[in-house]
């Protein structure tokens, strides 16, 4: 076996690994200064915030960033993703000052928070709406909310069941950790019920998106900001998915995505939170394909 | 005899040099060869480690034996045995694929290629190596996934198959390169005997040539598949990663790696599902070590074998 071979490729990943390492130890390091100096200069904010979290709301965070640094030269933001979890235990672990998140808090990571003597607050900074998708070329346009939760069971298999043609349906849901996933299961397959173990479990929307738009006998459910011309929306209950149907309450497959800090905001930080929940931000959710707050 | 004590003791100061030069080289070879060891020894204790509450409260023999993962219900549902299945399935069919491929490219570009022809493919092969997993995770959904689903008429492609094929293509590189070295290290004597007995180049191959190198095959062939089983990126793009008891191949299969990388991110830190997960790769290790340890042991018989 020739070593050299193995040996250059191993160094340059380790290297590489190092070279990340440090940029992601130097991209933490401005968390602590995150009190910001200014006084009641609202005109004259500064200070720097760092989020971290949920894949899901990473667009909207990335976008509220950018425009939020945009107006506010002397503000310093950094966005990151990784997940839900991954956001609230940095948050827990005082390395960022927000935590977005697509699932509400646990209770073991309140508990755990209590014990570092924190007092974790809840943000609702977003509403997303959970649009239920079919293959444009399937027949079914409208499902109640009974036999969704029948067909992600398991319980019903075949499309002539619901009025379709007769083809085995093939469930796609979203991995079983993601918030959506959670979101789903509570409101539509059931909280003492699973899904059918024959869903499979896609890693993001669009690979949910992609999947219903080749598969004509697929049903998956992705976020209204992840909706293509390729797929078709079901009605649920005879209510179609949309920003208006999702932020009237008539659609019933909908959920807030969240923000948590540690205590209320304070300084750039309640700046940052109040501008997002003000019109700017909101229109962002907007253009975002999420639901702005009513 | 001009000056022989001065001359001495000149070659005398160098060659005291030299050795100290060479002791601390060795040292810092020493401490580098130690590191592997402490390094692969540290990932265990800290898989292990995290592990402990999964061992606790849901035990290993259920989560070994148990065939629902539910992770996120409540309780959770923590039956490891469809993960370990999906990996063995997608594996299976990565080797199906890249043994008899990468095994035959060996023999070719050892035993009957030029040496310009063995060149450009030896750079070819590094280069498969290179690419991105990600890279043949999206070759995969957009050429492989829908192959299947026509050619089998399935209702979905995202299968074992599909995973096990893109795989085996991926673990092709290792399978050659090191299948390409055990041919190489066969003796060119005993080519030369087989000659002389009046064997034909294909006889001499077949009957001479590949035996004499199957324990080196016999270890491409291993580390191939430690390379597949290992995969992550690819399989959770193209293999469903539904959590069923696989019966075929054509069935959607979750793997160990994938559900890692899929779960990692959105647990609670700390929790549960988070140790088991850890669990997970607990077991992941554990089977990847036995395979990486097993193909060092034949490895080393061959290396022995043409010792002299």
């Amino acid at each position: 076996m020739d070593l050299r071979k193995f040996v250059a490729p191993a160094l340059a990943a380790l290297l590489l690994a190092g070279t990340m390492a440090l940029a992601g130890c130097s991209a933490e390091e401005p968390a602590s200064e995150a009190e910001p100096t200014a006084e009641g200069a609202a005109e004259e904010l500064e200070g720097s915030i760092t989020v971290q979290g949920s894949d899901t709301l990473l667009n909207v965070a990335t976008a509220w960033s950018e425009s939020f640094m945009d107006e506010n030269p002397g503000v310093d933001i950094s966005v990151q993703g990784g997940g839900s979890g991954t956001g609230i235990a940095a948050l827990i672990n005082g390395t960022v000052d927000f935590a977005n998140a697509s699932r509400g808090i646990k209770d073991e990571e309140i508990a755990e928070a209590e014990g570092k003597g924190m007092d974790i607050v809840e943000h609702s900074v977003a509403i997303d709406g959970i649009a239920v998708v079919v293959n444009p070329a399937n027949g079914v346009s409208d499902l109640s909310l009974d036999e969704l939760g029948q067909i992600f069971r398991g319980e019903i298999t075949n499309w002539k069941d619901v009025g379709g043609i007769d083809a085995e349906i093939v469930l796609l849901s979203r991995d079983s950790s993601s918030g959506t996933y959670e979101f789903f299961k509570e409101a539509v397959v059931g909280e003492d019920f699973e899904y059918a173990a024959s869903a499979k479990l896609l890693p993001s929307n669009q690979a949910i998106a992609d999947e219903v738009t080749a598969n004509e006998a697929g049903i998956g459910y992705i976020g209204l900001g992840y909706l293509t011309s390729d797929v078709k929306i079901v009605a649920v209950d005879g209510v179609e998915a949309s920003v208006e149907t999702a932020a009237d309450g008539t659609y019933p497959i909908s959920r807030y995505l969240y923000m948590y800090s540690d205590g209320e905001p304070q300084g750039v930080m309640a700046a940052y939170l109040d501008w997002i929940l003000g019109a700017e931000g909101q229109q962002l959710v907007e253009d975002e394909g999420f639901v702005p707050l009513p | 005899m001009r000056t022989p004590p001065s001359d001495g003791a000149r070659r005398l100061g160098r060659t005291t040099t030299r050795r100290a030069a060479e002791a601390v080289a060795r040292a810092i070879i020493h401490v580098c060869g130690w590191l592997a060891i402490v390094i692969l020894a540290a990932i265990a204790i800290f898989l292990a480690w995290n592990s402990v509450r999964a061992f606790g409260e849901a035990g290993l023999g259920t989560m070994l034996s148990e065939t629902a993962w539910y992770p996120t219900s409540d309780p959770g549902k923590f039956g490891m045995l469809p993960l370990i299945l999906g990996s063995l399935f997608v594996t299976g069919v990565a080797l199906a694929v890249s043994v008899p491929v990468g095994v035959a490219a060996a023999v070719f570009i050892s035993e009957f290629s030029g040496p310009g022809v063995k060149d450009v493919m030896k750079s070819i092969i590094e280069f498969m190596a290179a690419v991105p997993s990600v890279v043949y995770g999206l070759i995969g959904v957009a050429v492989v996934i829908p192959l299947v689903k026509d050619v089998f008429a399935l209702n979905s492609g995202m299968t074992a198959l599909t995973g096990g094929i893109v795989l085996g293509v991926m673990s092709l590189p290792t399978v050659i390169s090191i299948s390409e070295d055990a041919l190489h290290a066969v003796p060119f004597d005993l080519r030369q005997g087989s000659a002389a007995l009046g064997n034909t180049r294909w006889q001499t191959t077949f009957k001479v040539t590949v035996p004499a190198a199957g324990s080196g095959i016999f270890a491409a062939v291993m580390l191939g598949l430690g390379r597949a089983i290992g995969e992550t990126m690819a399989v959770l793009m193209l293999t469903g990663n539904a959590a069923v008891m696989p019966t075929t191949v054509l069935e959607s299969v979750r793997t160990m790696t994938g559900t890692i990388a899929a779960e990692m991110g959105e647990v609670v830190q700390g929790g549960l599902h988070y140790s088991v997960l850890f669990a997970v790769g607990l077991v992941l290790f554990a089977i990847t070590f036995t395979i990486n340890l097993a193909a060092d042991l034949v490895l080393e018989r061959q290396r022995k074998r043409w010792r002299r």
